[in-house]
C-alpha cells in the first residue's frame, strides 16, 4: 500500500503555488517536508488531504485515484502549529470528539480515549479544560485527538512550533514512535533543518513549490543533489564560496587565487559554487590540510552546547563551529580552516558536481530504527 | 551611568506567603550593572515577565526595593524611569518614515537636531536600515518594522536600561541569525544595560554576558554562558541549557568516587561528608560521555540519533538512561558498547544544588 502525489500541481490567480510534485509514501513511514515559511509544505498538506483540489495531477492510494474525494470522506488528521480544541469540552470530550461524530460504541471510545491519554501522558488531566493546561498539555490533546482516529494520513503542521524548545526536544523523540505504531503515512513540515534531522524518516526538501531532494534524511543532509536543497538543510546558512576554474587554477570571486584546491582536480574549467557547512569550518592554525581564510570575528552565537562563530572573511561572512561554550571577542582576526573533504562543489546552474563523498551515509539511513 | 539594584524582591499576590511556594517571584538579591547585557531565560510561568515587569513598573513588587544607581524608584511609574522597551511585537508609527521613527524618541526629548540627525544615522547603519530611512514604514515586512522598534528602543544613548521582551519572536526563522548577531554587536558598541527576556537559550546565551536562569519563580543561576554550560550551579540549569540536557544520576559517592547502578567511576573531585538518603546525584553534560571501543562502563545502546553535525548515543547504564556522544571517527555500532566519562566534567549535586569538592 502506498500514498501517491502524480504530478501534483497548483495554480490560483494565475500563479504555480506546486509546481509537478512527485512523492511515494510508504506506509508506517515518517516524511518530513522540509523548507523555509511560503515554501509550500501547508499546502501540499492540504492538497494530500483533500482540503484543496491540485490543478494538475492525481493523488493515488493503493492505485485508486483518490483526487476528487473530499476530506471527510478520506482519513485524515491534522495537527496544526496553532493548538485547536474545543474550549467548553474536557480534555477527555476533545480527545472523543472524532470519535462520537464516527459513531463509535461507548466502550470503544472510552478504551481508544484512555490508550491516547497515556501514551501522550495525559492521564490525570482528562477532567480538565484546555484553559487549565498549558501550551504543552493543549497541543498534546490536539495530538491525542488525531491519533485516536486511527487515520491512514496524519498530517503535523509544525506542531511544535510555538512550544518552549525543552518541551519540543521530548515531544520531538515520542511523537515518531507514537505514529508509527498506527502504520500511518505520517508527514510532518518543519521550517528548522535540526528537527528533521531529529526526527529521521525520509527528507523531502521544498523551495518555492517545488521539491528539490527526496530521500532518507541523513542522505539529504549529508549529499544534496542542488544547491538549493543544500541551503534549505543548512542552519546557520550554508556558508558559500564563488570560484572559476582555468586552465588547472583556482581564483575566488575577489580574483585571489584558492589554494589547495586538489579537490577541484578532476572537473573542467567552468565556474562553480562551493558550499560548506559550520561543521565543515573551525578556528583555529592554518593547517596542511585544510583551506585557509583570514578573518575578522563579527560575533559568536552560543546555542547551549556549542558556538557558532561569524567570521567575515572579505568574500562574505561564514559561520564556523566551535563545541562547547567559547566566546570570541568581536573583531579578533583569526583563521578559518576549511576541510576540503567536506565541501560541496556545484556548477554554475546550481547543481551538485562533486565533493566530498557521502561519509556514513550508507550506514545513517537505517538510524533511528532501533528504538 | 546607572546600576540597577535588586534589593529582595519579591512578590506575590494577597500578601505576604507563609511558605516560599507562594510566591510569584521568590526573593531576589542581585546588582545589575552598567554596559553589561542580561537575559532573563526559563520556560513558561517562571518568574521572568514578572520580574521584568517589576523594572519597567507594570508590577509594584509586593517585598524589597528598586534601586536605579541609588535612586528608589520602587513606586515610580513607567515613564519617570527613564527606560527604553522593545516588544515582541513592532510599536511603530506607519505613517512615518523610518528616519521619523527613529528619531522620535529624540524629538521628544528635544534633542538638537544635528545630534538627532547624528544618532539616527548610527544607529540605522547598526541595523542596516540606512537604505531604508527616507521609506514610509507602513509597506515594510514584519521583519524590517521590528528592526525599527529594536532601533527605536536604542537610539537613546541617556536611558537607565533597554528591556526588550522576546522581541525576535515575529522574525523569520532564517533572519533570527542575522538579527541576534546584529543585537549582539549593538550592544557591544553602545554603553547601555540591557535586560532581555526570552524562552530560548540561543538568544539567552548569545546576547547576554550574564543570563538570569529561572524557574518556578527563583533565579537558580546567574552566570556567564560558559558557567552555565561547564558549572549547572542547579539540576534545572544542566537540564535546561544544553539541547540535549546533562545527565543526572542518582549515585553513592565516596571521596573522588561515585558508583551508579554497580558500576564505578572516578570524579573530577574528592567530595566527603554527603548525606545517605539517596538525594546525591551525580551530572556530567552528552558532550563529556563518549562512546568508545576501548574500555569503559559497558552499556546498551537504544538509539542513535544523527544530527548531521554530530552523533548522538541513547544508552543505558544499568537501568539509568544517558546520552553520550559519538566521535566522528566511529563507525560500526552494536546494540552495546562501553562509555568513557570525562572526569574534569562531572558534578555532585545534593538535593538539586550543586556540591563543591575539593581537588582530589
Amino acid at each position: 500500500m502506498t500514498f501517491v502525489l502524480d504530478h501534483i500541481g497548483l495554480e490560483t490567480g494565475g500563479v504555480r503555488v506546486i509546481d509537478d510534485v512527485c512523492l511515494t509514501l510508504e506506509p508506517a513511514s515518517l516524511n518530513v517536508l522540509l523548507g523555509p515559511t511560503l515554501a509550500g509544505k501547508t499546502t501540499i498538506m492540504r492538497l494530500m488531504a483533500g482540503l484543496d483540489r491540485p490543478t494538475t495531477g492525481r493523488l493515488l492510494l493503493d492505485g485508486q485515484d483518490v483526487t476528487g474525494v473530499p476530506v471527510r470522506k478520506r482519513s485524515v488528521a491534522m495537527v496544526y502549529q496553532q493548538f485547536v480544541n474545543y474550549p467548553s469540552l474536557s480534555v477527555y470530550e476533545n480527545i472523543a470528539s472524532p470519535l462520537r461524530v464516527a459513531g463509535l460504541a461507548k466502550a470503544e471510545i472510552d478504551s481508544r480515549v484512555r490508550e491516547a491519554a497515556r501514551v501522550l501522558r495525559l492521564d490525570n488531566l482528562l477532567q480538565r479544560m484546555p484553559g487549565q493546561l498549558s501550551g504543552g498539555q493543549q497541543q498534546r490533546a490536539a495530538i491525542a485527538r488525531a491519533l485516536v482516529k486511527q487515520a491512514g494520513l496524519v498530517l503535523l503542521d509544525e506542531p511544535l512550533a510555538n512550544l518552549d524548545y525543552k518541551l519540543r526536544e521530548e515531544l520531538r523523540e515520542e511523537l515518531p514512535r507514537i505514529f508509527s505504531r498506527t502504520g500511518a503515512f505520517l508527514v510532518y513540515a518543519t521550517t528548522e533543518p535540526s528537527e528533521a534531522l531529529l526526527l529521521g524518516g525520509s527528507t523531502i526538501t521544498l523551495r518555492e513549490g517545488r521539491v528539490t531532494q527526496v530521500g532518507p534524511t541523513s542522505l539529504v543532509y549529508r549529499d544534496p543533489v542542488h544547491i538549493d536543497a543544500a541551503r534549505v538543510f543548512s542552519d546557520p546558512p550554508l556558508n558559500e564560496l564563488a570560484v572559476t576554474k582555468k586552465g588547472g587554477a583556482v581564483t575566488r570571486v575577489d580574483g585571489q587565487p584558492l589554494a589547495r584546491a586538489d579537490f577541484l582536480s578532476t572537473l573542467p574549467d567552468s565556474a562553480y559554487r562551493l558550499g560548506f557547512r559550520a561543521e565543515a569550518a573551525s578556528i583555529g592554525a592554518p593547517s596542511a590540510d585544510s583551506l585557509g581564510f583570514p578573518g575578522k570575528v563579527l560575533v559568536t552565537e552560543i546555542s547551549g552546547s556549542e558556538s557558532f562563530v561569524h567570521v567575515g572573511v572579505g568574500v562574505g561572512t561564514w559561520v564556523c563551529l566551535a563545541p562547547g561554550v567559547h566566546d570570541w571577542a568581536p573583531g579578533q582576526a583569526v583563521n578559518v580552516n576549511v576541510d576540503p573533504r567536506r565541501v560541496l562543489v556545484f556548477d554554475a546552474s546550481g547543481r551538485r558536481v562533486a565533493g566530498r563523498a557521502p561519509e556514513r551515509a550508507a550506514a545513517a539511513v537505517g538510524s533511528g530504527a532501533r528504538s | 551611568m546607572t546600576r540597577i539594584t535588586l534589593d529582595g524582591i519579591a512578590h506575590a499576590y494577597g500578601g505576604k506567603p507563609r511558605t516560599e511556594d507562594g510566591y510569584q517571584l521568590k526573593p531576589l538579591q542581585h546588582v545589575w550593572e552598567q554596559g553589561l547585557a542580561y537575559a532573563l531565560l526559563g520556560p513558561s510561568g517562571c518568574g521572568k515577565t514578572t520580574l521584568l515587569n517589576v523594572i519597567s513598573g507594570l508590577v509594584i513588587p509586593s517585598e524589597g526595593r528598586l534601586l536605579f544607581d541609588d535612586r528608589d524608584v520602587t513606586r515610580l511609574p513607567t515613564e519617570q524611569r527613564n527606560i527604553a522597551q522593545v516588544f515582541q511585537f513592532p510599536v511603530i508609527y506607519d505613517t512615518m518614515t523610518v528616519a521619523e521613527n527613529l528619531a522620535f524618541p529624540l524629538k521628544n526629548r528635544r534633542l538638537p537636531q544635528g545630534v538627532i540627525d547624528k544618532r539616527v544615522a548610527e544607529i540605522a547603519a547598526m541595523l542596516d536600515l540606512t537604505g531604508d530611512l527616507g521609506r514610509r514604514a507602513r509597506g515594510l515586512t514584519a521583519d524590517a518594522k521590528q528592526k525599527i522598534s529594536l532601533g527605536r528602543g536604542l537610539v537613546r544613548s541617556d536611558v537607565s536600561a533597554v528591556l526588550f521582551d522576546e522581541p525576535l519572536t515575529v522574525i523569520d526563522p532564517a533572519l533570527k541569525w542575522e538579527l541576534r548577531s546584529k543585537l549582539k554587536a549593538v550592544h557591544r558598541a553602545l554603553d547601555l544595560l540591557m535586560i532581555y527576556v526570552t524562552h530560548d537559550q540561543t538568544e539567552a546565551l548569545t546576547f547576554a554576558d550574564k543570563v538570569v536562569v529561572m524557574n518556578d519563580g527563583r533565579a537558580v543561576q546567574i552566570g556567564t554562558p560558559a558557567e552555565l554550560f561547564y558549572r549547572p550551579e542547579h539540576t534545572f540549569v544542566g537540564y535546561f541549557i544544553g539541547s540535549p540536557g546533562m545527565n543526572l544520576m542518582p549515585a553513592e559517592v565516596t571521596g573522588s568516587s561515585a558508583r551508579v547502578a554497580g558500576f564505578e567511576f572516578r570524579l573530577g573531585d574528592a567530595y566527603s561528608a554527603l548525606p545517605g538518603d539517596g538525594s546525591v546525584k551525580v551530572g556530567v553534560r552528552p558532550e563529556f560521555v563518549s562512546l568508545t571501543s576501548g574500555p569503559g562502563l559497558p552499556v546498551q545502546v537504544r538509539r542513535i540519533a544523527d544530527l548531521g553535525r554530530k552523533r548522538l548515543a541513547y544508552v543505558n547504564l544499568g537501568e539509568h538512561a544517558l546520552v553520550a556522544s559519538i566521535p566522528n571517527d566511529m563507525e560500526s555500532i552494536g546494540d552495546t558498547a562501553n562509555i568513557s566519562i570525562d572526569p574534569a566534567n562531572t558534578h555532585v549535586y545534593v538535593a538539586d544544588i550543586r556540591r563543591r569538592g575539593a581537588p582530589a
